[in-house]
């Protein structure tokens, strides 16, 4: 062993997807290799938790966490992981929101159960389910058990940093390792714990090069019903719901740039309390329309609201979860 | 339950109207539920549906949003974004599986205090009949063992 200070990277329920956003960072991977030891990153190498254990409490240095907490597991890991980490970080839309798996928080567990294994998507004949424990004649097999909701990491163990994006990109990840390896090299000095790092402040809206008026919503449209989109009007003035009014900047709007409506990964603004919340506020006053049948017309126009405002941030949110995932 | 379910029910009131509605039915010594409990805006525009939601999430069984009546916004046409924003903020509840009825809108000028509190007991009363919302607080959830078995 080196005595470069150790990095871990973990994944919780996520998708995966941020830790190929890190191998996006390109060659820039080979100066976290120069300037960090890897103690733990399941999906890079292998270890055991038993090797996590073994260290010494605040040994790893910078711990990237993404992935939202929804096993027994998950908030195993976080615990450990917080105990053995200096600085840990809720890395990525799922860590710091609940992000798309935090959507879950809308069904009951055992609806998870059944969509996952015994509807049309599943080839499943023999009707297996999996149980939290199984005896075999060489003992009990277990797997780690559903809590009843996805929680975030701050709302399991204190969290040191939060770097938001579904998934954080790039050159945004790029520029918090080189910040972090100038804080070794005693050149920098590390943000205000509990910072949002690699991001702005601001809104996508902010960032967005596309034209805006003032907006007068007849209809709401999908994206692919209206063509052709103009390019260089605003989305939303354009019927489209695009979600950058509440969604933090980082990513240089994205998406907007190419023509595609912000679906709000970089999750809420500085200080948005309640993301979907905002986003009412936001799409209400643009309706063009006073009377409530005309309303109600307008407002067919987003079938879904609930997964509009809170496709990324429902376990983050005031209410966090349907009455389906909790009431008795 | 043997105990009758006092619902807690958060008011917002409009400073040039229902507010002063609910002044003039103080006044004028009209009863009504004291279950709600009201607070003054400068406009039913400025409720942010983050109040709604904070609210709710706090303990409320019902959230009740009063302004001017439509056309009467002294701050020109504040009260239809208001209407708009519940509409929207309704059926967003909805996928959270709050019933759309504990939240209501209610119109009152300041002349209407006898109105505003009959207002008052009919919603009282609804959010009464649709039981307690106990929004959890999420500290102590239930066992994970015995989530697993509901799915068995």
């Amino acid at each position: 062993m080196s005595d470069k200070p150790k990095f871990a990277m973990y994944w919780a329920a996520s998708c995966g997807g941020c830790e190929i956003s890190v191998l996006n960072i390109g060659e820039k991977i080979l100066d976290v290799d120069a300037n960090f030891d890897i103690a733990f990153w399941p999906v890079a190498m292998d270890a055991k938790y038993h090797d996590v254990e073994a260290l010494e409490d605040g040994a790893i240095l910078l711990t990237l966490w993404n992935g939202g907490i929804r096993t027994d597991e998950n908030e195993h890991l976080a615990h450990l992981l917080r105990r053995k980490s200096k600085i840990l970080v809720a890395f990525g839309s799922c860590a710091t929101e609940g992000c798309v798996p935090g959507l879950a928080n809308l069904s009951p567990v055992s609806e998870i159960f059944d969509v996952a294994f015994h509807t049309v998507s599943t080839d499943n004949p023999n009707n297996i389910h999996p149980v939290a424990s199984f005896e075999v004649p060489e003992g009990t097999l277990t797997l780690p058990t559903l809590r009843p909701v996805l929680k975030t990491l701050a709302q399991v163990v204190d969290v040191d940093y939060y770097m938001p994006g579904c998934p954080p990109e790039p050159h945004q990840i790029a520029a918090v390792i080189d910040l972090v390896i100038q804080v070794l090299q005693g050149k920098a000095q590390l943000p205000p714990k509990g910072s949002y790092i690699g991001c702005g402040a601001s809104t996508v809206c902010d960032e967005c090069p596309r034209e805006r008026n003032v907006k007068h919503i007849t209809a709401f449209k999908r994206i692919q019903d209206v063509a052709p989109l103009d390019p260089n009007l605003c989305i939303l003035e354009q019927g489209v719901p695009c979600n950058g009014p509440a969604t933090r900047s980082g990513c240089n709007s994205r998406c907007p740039r190419v023509g595609a409506q912000c679906i709000g990964c970089y999750g809420p603004a500085e200080g948005v309390l309640d993301y979907g919340a905002r986003l009412i506020t936001a799409f209400a006053s643009v309706v063009d329309a006073k009377e409530p049948a005309e309303i109600d017309a307008i407002l067919d126009g987003i079938p879904d609201p609930t997964g509009q405002f809170y496709r990324f941030n429902l376990a983050d949110s005031l209410l966090r979860a349907s009455t389906k995932a909790w009431k008795r | 339950m043997s105990e009758k379910f006092e619902p807690v029910i958060v008011g917002f009131t409009c400073n040039w109207c229902s507010y002063r509605a609910a002044d003039a039915a103080g006044t004028a010594r009209i009863k009504y539920e004291p279950n709600v409990r009201l607070i003054r805006l400068m406009c039913s525009g400025r409720l942010d549906p983050t109040f709604v939601m904070k609210a709710l999430a706090g303990g409320a069984d019902g959230v009740l949003i009063t302004g001017c009546h439509p056309g009467d916004c002294h701050y020109i046409e504040q009260n239809y974004k208001a209407l708009r924003r519940f509409m929207l903020l309704r059926r967003t509840l909805k996928g959270f599986g709050v019933e759309p009825e504990r939240i209501k809108l209610v119109w009152a000028s300041a002349a209407e205090g006898m109105k505003l509190a009959h207002e008052i007991d009919a919603f009282v009363d609804e959010v009464r009949k649709l039981g307690p919302l106990n929004w959890p607080k999420w500290e102590n959830e239930s066992n994970p063992a015995e989530v697993l078995e509901v799915t068995a």
